[in-house]
């Protein structure tokens, strides 16, 4: 299962090749687990796996700093632990239990974090496009240098309200990377039969805001366009718009058997590009990495995930006094 | 460790499936993402991934097997060296037998179906001899603004024409002038996507009053005020206010057809999470405003433009608010309760005038905050008459009036006399006519018709 070679870059440290390498695979396997307790009737509904997806999230984190804000759709499990926050309240917001991060009452698609800066979760498609603007919209007039990364999909790249949100996150230059996760299919409709142009990160120029795009399979080369928008955003030049290039491996969501496309077009992509595998090259050619240590790591990311399954059985179900809480904010005094 | 593999549920609904095709055999090593079987659910045949690695020990469940329950043991992983008959007792089902223990059927309360209760504050003393102004309802709401601006750098105002036009209906005058162009934001025409983005900067911390040109318009908007802004607290788990305000006229002006005369005080009301203002009086206007903008949940506040002309006396004092959630009795009476809002007050108070001619006495009481409702308001002045009609603009079916009607049976059926009469716009798109658009909304001799049925006079 040899990856395709990746264009070394010289300026990567092993200490970074190996923290990519943990986060990523810490992504697959904690969505991998969820898939099986999906399988097993603890988590319920609808459950949207990032499988394949790592190297978007991991390679954009890669340039934030403390106070920017990201938000995205309701594939967001991989966004919340590439931003640090505990898989045990993730685990155990989909198995909807009380130590969830919603306290068992978003589930899979609605979780929040506001000391991560991450600001959901969204369930419908596009939506957090404009929310996204709004929260860099907060900072612009907070007057930091903040930079909100706002994910959405190829298939939301479709909604009117991405263009009414370009028009004015253009017009009043706000800090805002419209990250454009092209993973090729909206729920199974192809791009070639949804989008009638291929060029997703063109879609700007109509309203001057630059775009570019990037191989998401490609952990390294998501991080230095990541680097580069984020450059432009805090500098106050605007928005940006990075298409990133991969694909999902499983379904849409767990009950998608995934018929719009071949069982031989998935495992090209896992057995040439898959972006584990790139990094995992890379670290080994380059005598960064033993496989002695690249085991310990798996080790290590196993133990994490099976802790945050566990956690997610045992955490109780929420009270049912639970049902009439956090529907109002009290007012101050 | 001998593992199970256990039958999966692949689709929200699935409890058991056939086990259509098995890629495996006895003996394979399987690793994580390899496909091991097929399985047909009720929708549709799923590829099934291994998650663990190991050797396929033994089949428990032959392919071609049909109804096999979700949970079930279907096949036995074992590790180098270890054999299938290591595996402890199944394990299958632990999931089924926690539902079953869950107090699913217990009472939540007496009454489930009651919106959540919100503490009220107390209404606000006016002091004996405070000057009273005469102000239009269109400068008292321009006032609640500028008194919030001036509070806090945090609340801004955003929509279009609000900025250098001034107002498409003059309510953000002199606004610009006064605290610029950041804080006096005019947007292009996309109500979707400056609701949206008014959203983010509420949760970005920041307190956006986003006007509509009207309510019409919101309609383009209404998934985030619904989706973005009301539910996400809770579906945070408490996390994730949204302080935030849409304002705008809400429901018919004159003339203008039926895409501008729709009023939504019913729909935004039956949204958990929202707060829903629609008041009447300038002094209303203005206090009940100013406690919007400082609200920390998301409040839909109606205007009406053909109230924005009309002028009454508003308190002149520094800081008057009115607490959000709290009717006031407009007029005290004894034989029949007229609960309105909005612009159907002037219907329930032209009626009240005239009935008193005829030697009915009406209570009319002005709800002003339509979610939370004070319904203990409604109930208090019924135990009093016995008697109640109600009175809006909006369409007939679902109206705040019916849920008024279904509060007032199963809280104060023994008071009533006679069966609640809801008076209502007509169940017709707005028509265009003068003729028709006076029929089409509700009329005082409706309301009026309406009393004297409830009283039998």
């Amino acid at each position: 299962m040899a990856a395709k070679k990746t264009t070394k870059k010289a300026n990567v440290s092993k200490e970074e090749l190996l923290s990519y390498y943990r986060d990523m695979l810490l992504i697959r396997r904690f969505e991998e687990k969820a898939g099986q307790l999906y399988g097993m009737g603890l988590i319920g509904g609808f459950c949207h796996l990032y499988i394949g997806q790592e190297a978007v999230v991991v390679g954009l984190e890669a340039a934030t700093k403390d106070g920017d804000k990201r938000i995205t759709s309701y594939r967001d499990h991989g966004h919340m632990l590439a931003c640090g926050m505990d898989p045990k309240g993730v685990m155990a917001e989909l198995t909807g239990r009380e130590g969830g991060y919603s306290k068992g009452k978003g589930g899979s698609m609605h979780m929040f974090s506001k000391e991560k800066h991450f600001y959901g979760g969204h369930g419908i498609v596009a939506a957090q496009v404009p929310l996204g603007a709004g929260l860099a919209f907060s900072d612009k007039y907070r007057g930091n240098d903040n930079v909100t990364f706002t994910y959405f999909g190829d298939g939301a790249a479709n909604q009117g309200q991405v263009y009414e949100t370009f028009n004015m996150a253009a017009l009043w230059d706000l800090p805002v990377i419209f990250v454009i996760e092209n993973n090729q299919y909206a729920m199974g409709t192809a791009m070639a039969r949804s989008t009638s142009s291929p060029d997703i990160y063109t879609r700007g120029a109509a309203f001057g805001i630059k775009g570019e795009a990037v191989d998401g399979m490609d952990v390294l080369a998501v991080k230095e366009a990541s680097e580069k928008a984020v450059a432009h955003c805090r500098a106050g030049k605007g928005p940006y718009i990075l298409e990133v290039k991969t694909y999902r491996y499983r379904g849409h969501s767990m009950s998608d058997p995934a018929k719009y496309r071949t069982r031989e077009e998935v495992q090209k992509m896992r057995d040439e590009r898959d972006c584990i595998e790139q990094v995992r090259d890379i670290l080994l050619t380059g005598k960064h990495a033993t496989d002695e240590d690249l085991k310990a790591i798996d080790k290590e990311i196993k133990g994490i995930v099976n802790e945050a399954a566990e956690f997610s059985k045992e955490s109780p179900e929420p009270s049912l006094d639970e049902l009439y809480t956090d529907i109002y904010m009290e007012a101050e005094a | 460790m001998a593992t199970e593999i256990l039958m999966p549920a692949l689709s929200p609904t699935m409890e058991e499936g056939t086990l259509a095709k098995w890629l495996v055999k006895e003996g394979d090593t399987v690793s994580s993402g390899d496909i091991m079987a097929e399985i047909e659910t009720d929708k549709a045949t799923m590829e099934f991934e291994a998650v663990d690695e190991g050797i396929i020990g033994k089949i428990l469940i032959a392919e071609g097997t049909e109804g096999v329950k979700v949970n079930t043991a279907i096949a036995i992983l074992v590790e180098e060296g270890e054999s299938a008959d290591d595996v402890k007792a199944s394990s299958g089902g632990a999931a089924d037998d926690d539902e079953d223990k869950a107090p699913i059927n217990e009472p939540m309360s007496a009454n489930p179906g009651a919106p959540v209760a919100v503490v009220v504050p107390a209404e606000m003393d006016i002091p004996e001899g405070t000057e009273m102004k005469p102000t239009t309802v269109r400068e008292a709401l321009r006032d609640a603004m500028a008194e919030e601006m001036r509070r806090t750098p945090e609340v801004f105002l955003m929509g279009e024409e609000v900025a250098e036009y001034q107002g498409a209906y003059k309510i953000s005058q002199g606004l610009l002038d006064e605290f610029g162009a950041k804080r006096v934001i005019d947007t292009p025409i996309t109500e979707h996507g400056f609701a949206g983005i008014g959203v983010g900067a509420a949760f970005g911390g920041l307190n956006p009053i986003v006007e509509f040109m009207t309510f019409n318009f919101a309609m383009q908007a209404i998934d985030h005020i619904i989706n973005s802004a009301a539910k996400t607290l809770y579906m945070s788990g408490g996390q994730m206010g949204c302080p935030i305000v849409f304002r705008g006229p809400n429901g018919a002006a004159a003339r203008v057809g039926a895409q501008h005369s729709h009023d939504y005080a019913a729909w935004y009301s039956q949204i958990p999470g929202l707060k829903v203002v629609m008041p009447y009086s300038a002094a209303d206007a203005k206090g009940l405003l100013k406690s919007a903008i400082r609200d920390p949940n998301p409040v839909v506040f109606l205007e009406n433009e053909i109230l924005y002309g009309q002028s009454f006396d508003v308190p002149v004092m520094d800081d008057y608010t009115v607490p959000l959630g709290k009717a006031k009795i407009w007029r005290e009476g004894t034989d029949v309760t007229i609960v309105s809002f909005g612009i159907g007050m002037k219907y329930a108070l032209e009626a009240a005038d005239k009935l008193a001619e005829d030697g009915i006495s009406a209570e009319v009481l002005d709800l002003r905050t339509l979610r939370p409702m004070d319904t203990g308001a409604i109930i208090e002045s019924v135990k009093k008459t016995n008697r109640c009609v109600t009175v809006e603009e909006g369409f007939p079916v679902c109206s705040i009036g019916n849920y008024i009607s279904s509060v007032l049976m199963q809280e104060a059926f023994d008071y009533l006399d006679a069966p609640v009469i809801n008076c209502t716009g007509k169940d017709v798109p707005m028509p265009y006519a003068a003729n028709l658009e006076k029929l089409a909304l509700t009329t005082t001799k409706e309301v009026i018709d309406a009393v004297k049925a409830v009283t039998y006079r």
